[in-house]
C-alpha cells in the first residue's frame, strides 16, 4: 500500500512543478510565437518588436482594469482583466496598424531586404518600450484578482489525504483554456474563411496570390490584427499568471522566437509545438528531482544531491541550446516551416 | 558636401556641445561624458566591422561587452591562495573531463556514420562526460565559495595591473567568438541575429550565476585602477603647486584668510578633472589605434573583398573567395573589439556588475550607434558613438526640463505632472527608437554614408 501511495505522490509532484506549470507558460509562449511566426510567414521578417507589442497590450489592458477595478466592477471569482482586455486589444490594433502604415508599408513597397524590416522593427522596438516605461513605468505591477486558486495545495491534501499537494492557479486554468478556444479560432479562420485562405496563399506564394487577385494591403492588415490580439491576449495571461514588467517581456523575446523557430517558422502548429517544447525543456531542466525519487526509490538508494541538472538561472539558455540543436540539425524545424 | 567636410563639421559640432556642457552643467559632467563616448566608438567600431564591412548582424554585442567585463576583474583581483589550494586538483580534473567530452564528441561525430547510432552514441559521450565533470566540479565550486564568502569566495584573478586587461578582454571575447563563429555563422541573417542574441543572454546568465568566477550578482567592486586616485592627488606636492599655479589670477584676488579654503575646494574639482583627462588620454589612445587599423584594412584589398563578400555573396564565392571562412574573421575581430571596448568600461566604472548589463542599453543602443552615424563607414560609426551618447545622456535632463516647463501651468502636487516628471526620462528610448527609424528611412546611409570608391577617382 506504502509503494502506491508512494508512487502516486511523485506523480503529484511531477504534476504540481512541471506539468501545470509547463502547460501554462507553454501556452503563454505558443500565443507569442504564433504572433511571430503569423508576421514572419506574412511580412517575413523577424519582428524584434514582439516582446513590447505585447508589453504595450498587456500594459493597456492593466490601465483599464484598474479603472474597472476602482468603479467596483469585478468578475467574481474570474479576474477583472478578462474584461478589459477588448480595450487593450483595441488599443494594441491601433498601434500596429498605425506602425505599419509609418514604418513598414515604405520598405514593403520598395521591396527592402528582410534585414532592414528587422532593423526597423529594433526601433519600433524602442519607441514602444519607452512608451511602456513612460506609461506605467519599469516596475513590477501585480492586477490580479478574484479568486486565487482552482485547487489549492491544502485542499488537495485534506482531499486525498496525500502528503504532497497538488495546486492549479486560476491563472493557469484560464491560460489553459484560452489558448485552446483562441488556436482553434485561430485555425478555423486560417482554414476555412476567405480572408485566412487569402493569408495562406500569399504565405505560400506571393506573386502566385496577387496574380490570382488577393488585396496584399488587406491580408497585410488582417495579420497585424491577429498578432495583436495573440499578443496583447498572452501578454496579460502572462502578467497574470507571473506579474507585469516590461524588462521582463523583452526578454520573453527569445523564448518564443526559440518556439517559433523550434516548431517550423511561418508554420502556425509548429509555433504551438515548439512552444510547448522550449516551455517543457525549460521546466524540466531546472527542475531538482531529488524528492521525486526519494518516493520511488528505496531508503537504501536515496540520492544524496538536489537532482537538478541546471540552476533555475539557465532557463534563458536551455531554449537557446534547443533552439541551436533544431538549427544545425533539422532548419526548418521539427515540424516543416519556411526555411529562411 | 563632401564626405570629409562634413566629418570634420560634425566633429565639430560634438565639441561644441562638449564644451557647452562643461560650461553650462561642470567640465567634470561633460568629461565624464566624453570618456563613454570614447568607449561607445570603439564599441561602434566593432559591431562597424561585422555590420559595415561583412554585413553579419551580431545582436550579442552585450555578451562580449560583458566578457571583456569579465576579464578585468580576472587580469586585475589578486589571486585568492586559499580557494586555488582548495579546489585546484578538483579543477584541473574536471577541466580534462570537459575537455575530453568535447573532444570525444568531436571525434564521434566525424567517424561514425551519421544515423541513430551516432547520435545515440553522442548523447551517451556528452551526458556521461558532463556528469563526471560536475562529479569534480561540483565540490570544488563548494570549496571556492566557501572561503569567505562574503568577501571573496572566488578564484580572483592574476593580479596584474588592469590596463592587460584591455588586450586580455579582446583574447576572451575573440575566443568565444570562434566557438560561436562556427556554430552560428553558416546561418542566414534573421537566424545569426536571433543566434547572437540568444548567445548574450547565456554568457550573461553564466556571469550572474558562476560565483566561483566573478562571484556572480554579488558583484566584485574596488577594482585597481590605470590612473591615480583623486584622494592620492589631493596630498601631492607638484599637483597642488600646478593647481595653485593655474588658479593664480583667481587665488590673487582673495585675501589671505580665504585662499587655502579656495585652493583646497581648487584642489578637489582639479584631482577628479585630473583623473577624468588620464582616462581620456587613454581611451582616446586606444580609439585612434584601432581606428587607423580599420580604416588601412577597409582600403587594403581584404576590405575590398569584405564589401564584396557583403555586396554578393554568391559572385565573391565563385571568385575564389572563403566566404565562411572570411566570415568567422570578420566576426572574431569585431567581438575582439567589443570585448576590448567592455574591458575598458568596466575599468572606467570600477566595478563588475553583472546585473547592470542590459540588452537596451548595451546591444541594440550601439546599434543605433551604428545606423545613425553610418554603416560601412569607420568615422561615422566613431561620430555615431559620440552623438548617440551625448543625446543618451543629455535626454535625461533635457526631457525632464522640458516635462516641468511644459507642465508649468499645473500644479506643483498634480498627480499628472509628478508622473511625467519621474517618468520622463524613460522618452529617451522612444526618442532613440524615432531618430533610429528616421535615419533609416530618410538617410539609410547615415550620417556619414559609405564611401564607394569608383575605378579612377
Amino acid at each position: 500500500m506504502e509503494a502506491i501511495t508512494d508512487f502516486v505522490s511523485a506523480i503529484v509532484l511531477l504534476l504540481n512543478f512541471i506539468v501545470v506549470p509547463g502547460l501554462s507558460y507553454g501556452s503563454q509562449l505558443a500565443l507569442g510565437a504564433l504572433g511571430i511566426t503569423l508576421v514572419f510567414g506574412i511580412l517575413r521578417f523577424a519582428n524584434f518588436a514582439h516582446g513590447d507589442t505585447m508589453a504595450f497590450g498587456t500594459m493597456m489592458t492593466i490601465l483599464v482594469t484598474w479603472w474597472l477595478q476602482s468603479k467596483g466592477v469585478n468578475l467574481g471569482p474570474l479576474p477583472t482583466a478578462l474584461l478589459a482586455l477588448p480595450a487593450g486589444i483595441a488599443a494594441t490594433i491601433l498601434l500596429l496598424v498605425v506602425t505599419d502604415k509609418t514604418v513598414y508599408r515604405y520598405y514593403r513597397h520598395s521591396k527592402a531586404v528582410p534585414v532592414t524590416f528587422m532593423i526597423a522593427s529594433m526601433g519600433v522596438m524602442f519607441m514602444t518600450n519607452g512608451i511602456v516605461r513612460f506609461v506605467i513605468g519599469p516596475n513590477d505591477q501585480r492586477f490580479l484578482d478574484g479568486e486565487r486558486f482552482i485547487v489549492s495545495a491544502r485542499n488537495f491534501k485534506s482531499m486525498t489525504g496525500l502528503s504532497e499537494g497538488l495546486s492549479i492557479k486560476v491563472s493557469q486554468g484560464l491560460t489553459i483554456v484560452v489558448a485552446i478556444i483562441l488556436v482553434a479560432l485561430l485555425f478555423w479562420f486560417l482554414q476555412k474563411t476567405r480572408t485566412g485562405k487569402a493569408m495562406r496563399a500569399y504565405s505560400d506564394n506571393e506573386d502566385l496570390a496577387l496574380l490570382s487577385g488577393v488585396d496584399p494591403d488587406r491580408v497585410v492588415l488582417v495579420t497585424w490584427i491577429i498578432t495583436a490580439i495573440l499578443a496583447t491576449i498572452a501578454g496579460t495571461l502572462y502578467g497574470l499568471d507571473k506579474s507585469f514588467k516590461p524588462f521582463t517581456y523583452l526578454q520573453l523575446l527569445l523564448p518564443m522566437f526559440a518556439a517559433a523557430i523550434v516548431g517550423g517558422i511561418g508554420n502556425p502548429i509548429g509555433a504551438i509545438v515548439g512552444g510547448y517544447v522550449i516551455a517543457f525543456s525549460e521546466v524540466m531542466v531546472t527542475y531538482a528531482y531529488k524528492k521525486v525519487f526519494v518516493y520511488l526509490l528505496p531508503q537504501s538508494l536515496e540520492p544524496q544531491g538536489l537532482l537538478q541538472l541546471l540552476s533555475t538561472d539557465y532557463k534563458f539558455a536551455v531554449s537557446f541550446v534547443i533552439l541551436v540543436l533544431v538549427l544545425l540539425v533539422r532548419p526548418t524545424g521539427i515540424l516543416k516551416g519556411k526555411v529562411l | 558636401m563632401s564626405n570629409t567636410l562634413k566629418t570634420q563639421l560634425a566633429f565639430a559640432v560634438i565639441a561644441l556641445l562638449l564644451v557647452i556642457i562643461g560650461l553650462v552643467q561642470s567640465w567634470n559632467v561633460s568629461l565624464g561624458i566624453l570618456n563613454l563616448c570614447l568607449i561607445s566608438a570603439v564599441m561602434a567600431l566593432g559591431v562597424n566591422m561585422q555590420w559595415g564591412y561583412a554585413g553579419l548582424l551580431n545582436v550579442g554585442v552585450m555578451g562580449f561587452a560583458a566578457l571583456g567585463g569579465m576579464s578585468a576583474v580576472l587580469v586585475s583581483q589578486a589571486p585568492i591562495a586559499e580557494a586555488w589550494q582548495a579546489s585546484w586538483v578538483r579543477m584541473l580534473i574536471a577541466a580534462l573531463c570537459f575537455a575530453a567530452t568535447i573532444a570525444v564528441s568531436i571525434v564521434c561525430y566525424r567517424k561514425l556514420a551519421a544515423g541513430r547510432n551516432r547520435n545515440l552514441a553522442l548523447a551517451l559521450v556528452i551526458i556521461g562526460g558532463l556528469a563526471l565533470t560536475r562529479f569534480f566540479f561540483d565540490p570544488a565550486v563548494t570549496a571556492i565559495e566557501s572561503i569567505e564568502p562574503a568577501k571573496t569566495g572566488f578564484l580572483g584573478g592574476m593580479g596584474l595591473p588592469i590596463i592587460f586587461s584591455w588586450g586580455f578582454g579582446g583574447i576572451v571575447a575573440a575566443g568565444i567568438a570562434w566557438c560561436i563563429g562556427k556554430v552560428a555563422l553558416g546561418l542566414r541573417a534573421d537566424y545569426l541575429a536571433i543566434a547572437t542574441l540568444g548567445i548574450s543572454e547565456i554568457i550573461l546568465a553564466v556571469l550572474k550565476n558562476e560565483d566561483w568566477l566573478t562571484r556572480g550578482v554579488k558583484n566584485v567592486t574596488g577594482l585597481s585602477r590605470p590612473v591615480p586616485y583623486e584622494i592620492d592627488l589631493q596630498t601631492t606636492t607638484w599637483f597642488i603647486d600646478f593647481i595653485r599655479w593655474w588658479h593664480s589670477g583667481a587665488l590673487v584676488v582673495l585675501n589671505e584668510a580665504e585662499q587655502p579654503a579656495a585652493l583646497k575646494q581648487f584642489v578637489i574639482d582639479g584631482s577628479s578633472i585630473f583623473v577624468k583627462l588620464c582616462y581620456t588620454g587613454l581611451f582616446a589612445g586606444v580609439l585612434v589605434v584601432i581606428l587607423l587599423l580599420s580604416v588601412k584594412a577597409l582600403n587594403s584589398p581584404w576590405g575590398r573583398m569584405m564589401r564584396a563578400i557583403r555586396d554578393n555573396e554568391i559572385a565573391a564565392g565563385a571568385m575564389g573567395k572563403d566566404v565562411t571562412r572570411r566570415h568567422l574573421q570578420i566576426f572574431i575581430i569585431g567581438s575582439a573589439v567589443i570585448g576590448v571596448a567592455g574591458a575598458m568600461l568596466t575599468t572606467l566604472d570600477g566595478q563588475f556588475t553583472p546585473t547592470s548589463y542590459q540588452p537596451l542599453r548595451f546591444t541594440f543602443l550601439i546599434w543605433v550607434m551604428v545606423i545613425v552615424g553610418g554603416s560601412g563607414n569607420n568615422m561615422g560609426s566613431v561620430l555615431g558613438g559620440f552623438l548617440i551618447w551625448l543625446v543618451w545622456i543629455e535626454a535625461e535632463p533635457i526631457g525632464v526640463w522640458l516635462m516641468a516647463f511644459g507642465t508649468g501651468w499645473l500644479d506643483e502636487s498634480n498627480a499628472i505632472r509628478i508622473h511625467l516628471i519621474e517618468n520622463a526620462q524613460h522618452m529617451r528610448l522612444f526618442f532613440m527608437g524615432l531618430v533610429l527609424l528616421l535615419v533609416l528611412r530618410f538617410s539609410p546611409g547615415g550620417i556619414l554614408p559609405e564611401v564607394v570608391r569608383k575605378q579612377g577617382s
